[in-house]
């Protein structure tokens, strides 16, 4: 009998101690250590630029810099007067709308709205100079920007509202001499700073990224990998890859984080079966990680003057919450997006557009579960409310930058009609001057501030009961949030009718015990005896 | 009386392995559908996964021993019998009367037992096992057979919570049944050291099935 036990018990623990055996713990990831290792190896230029005679010489204008770069340089500026960089629009296929033309000169968004009317102070993020107006010399080989992108220096800067040239104070025989490869700063200059300041659009690409720690970004980490944005976003013939879809339309051209890490990065293959997982979903737990970012941005509340001046409140970060010129701001830090269904495109308010459906979503993009290819991403959705005419059912491209009080522009004279009326006249379509606001909404996107491995999300954020992160992605089954009710009711059902049929035939088998003690005890045990 | 031996060493060692295994794995699942949190998600899909497979290896060799020693014939169900079987457990054994099929090293599985271990064996395990399969591997099978969608999932967890349910059930059942032999304690002895009391006058032609 005591063998037995022993057998018994030896069985179900080598069964269980199997269990523990065979379920195995992750190792070292050499692929991971094999990119880290290539990518450490930082690429040296080929050419010093600071020994070129010809660029030491004190440029009068900044067209003059492009002019020597193209001296050497022969045929470079023609890929970038090719690129959506350079003419801020690209064509391609749009579901609903077949081929169409897209890009700051036709879209809209719910931050400063457009770049219609307001060429001159948006054009500080075009890589050209002087678009001073919609009538800008897009063939003009000179008027190329080459040192936005390539100063080594640190010095190059675009002046304000000053349609793209340089301001005033750079050095430009300085800079001429120390470009280089683009550095973080370099496309930070613009894509940190859109929306009007640090952080205000993306919410994961910011100022802070130029020297964080791995807790911020593990790629760009000072202390980590220390890679520039252009490891990732190499270009072909200056056409960059990647896409962002608050001006982007087609699924072409994008980077993945595949790209480097293959489609299977995890020694765990569960982990690599979640192929309708986007990387980005489980390893960006949170944006807005050092600076806070704008969620939303009210338009309806600008305006209002103190005194007939404009005036501005500042929160304890020092970030404006209200501007006269642009409305009322909610700003946030640490930001858990928001999860959708993405397949690589997206559709497009675009200048002209009618709506009828409110909030009305300028950058939707397009995917579901049932769609093979689309995957689970995290957003921004960036929320606010902008100007709408009743009448025509368009929203409304307002004037806004003015240099002078009297010329219409809104961030002047305060007045929403004549802004409209001038902004929509230029784009060339109507304005009744019967206009509301509306709320808006835009998806951003995250897909930056990468954390490290182990913050990065557990199982449970998503399979869980209640309160997941993916709590309100609907339209498909998911394992440990999900359950059909009538199997787990009937189920349930079965389970404890057993249990209580149990429990009430064991109180019967208790009671005729103890009456049959009771009555005669002898006569119990000549029965039982055999 | 005489003891004889009734459960084959490796019928002792499938039934307490596979008894360890199921509980496991019915602890593990219910934590993966959500009903409660014990190991954390990963850890419980990660066992539940390894005791499966654990699970599908005791399985190819109970069924090779069922069918190279016979032991399958033990299954084959009965109608003879079983309405005494149900009168005795809701009736009969409260009055103290004695099993009205005795067990012997032919029979060894009473009119009852044979029917709902059968249901088991052909019913419940099979779900289970299939549609466990299909959770497993439903993302491969789609990408090489294309015969499965992903979209497929909810059907797949529906069966497999299903069988999952009526699993644990048994389990409630045949537990507490154990406890319904000669003594309260005889039935788990005899699965324990294999050997069993058996009255001798009862052997008989009849129930030798």
């Amino acid at each position: 009998m005591n063998k037995n036990l022993v057998i018994t018990t030896v069985s179900v623990a080598a069964v269980l101690t199997l269990i523990v055996l065979l379920h195995k713990e992750e190792t070292y990831n050499v692929h991971l250590e094999k990119l880290k290792q290539e990518y450490a190896i930082k690429p040296t230029p080929s050419v010093d630029h600071s020994k070129l005679a010809l660029l030491r010489q004190d440029f009068e204008t900044p067209q003059d810099v492009t002019r020597a770069c193209i001296f050497c340089h022969t045929e470079r500026h023609k890929e970038i007067m090719g690129s959506s960089h350079w003419n801020w629009e690209r064509t391609g296929y749009i579901e609903g709308r077949g081929l169409a033309t897209i890009g700051k000169k036709n879209i809209i968004n719910n931050f400063c709205i457009g770049a219609g009317a307001n060429e001159q102070a948006c054009a500080k993020c075009h890589i050209g100079f002087g678009m001073t107006n919609d009538r800008f010399d897009f063939s003009n080989a000179a008027n190329v920007d080459c040192m936005v992108c390539h100063d080594n220096s640190e010095e190059y800067l675009k002046g304000s509202s000053m349609a793209g040239y340089p301001d005033r104070s750079v050095n430009l025989r300085n800079v001429a001499l120390s470009v280089g490869s683009p550095r973080k700063s370099n496309c930070g200059a613009c894509h940190f700073y859109g929306g009007g300041g640090n952080n205000v659009k993306h919410g994961d690409l910011e100022e802070s990224l130029l020297a964080c720690d791995r807790e911020v970004d593990v790629h760009m980490a000072a202390n980590g990998m220390d890679m520039s944005c252009v490891t990732c976003h190499s270009a072909e013939n200056h056409v960059m890859k990647g896409r962002l879809y608050s001006v982007s339309a087609d699924n072409k051209n994008r980077a993945f984080c595949e790209d480097c890490h293959t489609d299977s990065p995890h020694l765990d293959n569960l982990l690599n079966r979640h192929t309708r997982v986007a990387c980005q979903t489980c390893h960006i737990p949170h944006y807005a990680k050092v600076n806070a970012t704008k969620m939303e941005w009210k338009w309806s509340e600008a305006g209002r003057l103190e005194h007939g001046k404009p005036y501005s409140i500042e929160n304890e970060d020092g970030k404006h919450i209200y501007l006269s010129t642009k409305g009322e701001f909610l700003w946030e830090k640490n930001v858990i997006p928001d999860y959708i269904w993405f397949n690589g495109t997206a559709d497009h308010y675009l200048l002209g557009d009618t709506v009828g459906d409110f909030p009305v979503v300028i950058n939707p993009l397009n995917g579901s579960y049932d769609d093979k290819r689309s995957q689970i991403i995290p957003v921004k959705v960036h929320r606010g409310d902008q100007i709408y005419d009743r009448q025509t059912r368009m929203l409304v491209q307002p004037k806004l930058f003015g240099t002078q009080k009297g010329d219409s522009a809104f961030w002047q004279d305060f007045d929403w009609a004549l802004a409209s009326e001038a902004g929509m006249n230029r784009v060339g379509l109507p304005f009744s001057g019967d206009y509301k606001f509306v709320e808006t909404e835009m998806y951003w996107p995250v897909n930056h501030m990468v954390s490290p491995k182990d913050k990065s999300l557990d199982c449970a954020h998503c399979h869980v009961r209640e309160g997941g992160r993916l709590a309100g992605l609907g339209g498909f089954y998911l394992p440990g949030r999900d359950r059909n009710s009538t199997v787990d009711m009937v189920g349930k059902l079965i389970l404890y009718l057993s249990i209580i049929a149990v429990l009430i035939h064991t109180i019967i088998r208790i009671v005729v015990l103890v009456r049959e003690r009771k009555s005669v005890v002898a006569q119990d045990d000549s029965e039982r005896s055999p | 009386m005489r003891r004889v031996l009734v459960y084959k060493r490796f019928e002792r060692f499938w039934h307490w392995s596979q008894a360890a295994l199921v509980i496991f794995m019915a602890v593990t699942g219910f934590e993966i559908h959500g009903s409660y949190s014990l190991f954390g998600f990963e850890k419980a899909v990660s066992f539940h996964r390894t005791a499966a497979h654990l699970l599908l290896g005791l399985i190819a060799f109970a069924v090779f021993w069922h069918f190279t020693t016979d032991g399958w014939r033990h299954y084959i169900p009965t109608t003879r019998n079983i309405m005494a079987q149900i009168k005795f457990y809701m009736v009969g054994m409260f009055r103290g009367e004695s099993h009205p099929v005795a067990r012997t090293e032919l029979s060894k599985l009473n009119p009852l037992q044979r029917l709902v271990y059968l249901g088991l064996k052909i019913i419940i395990i099979p779900i289970l096992v299939i549609s466990g399969l299909l959770y497993m591997y439903y993302a491969d099978l789609e990408n090489a057979v294309k015969i499965i969608r992903t979209t497929d999932l909810e059907l797949i967890a529906l069966w497999h919570t299903a069988g999952a349910f009526l699993m644990v059930s048994f389990l409630v059942v045949h537990v507490y049944m154990t406890t319904t032999g000669r003594t309260s304690l005889s039935n788990i002895k005899a699965m324990l050291n294999g050997h069993e009391e058996i009255e001798t006058e009862q052997i008989t032609e009849d129930q030798a099935t």
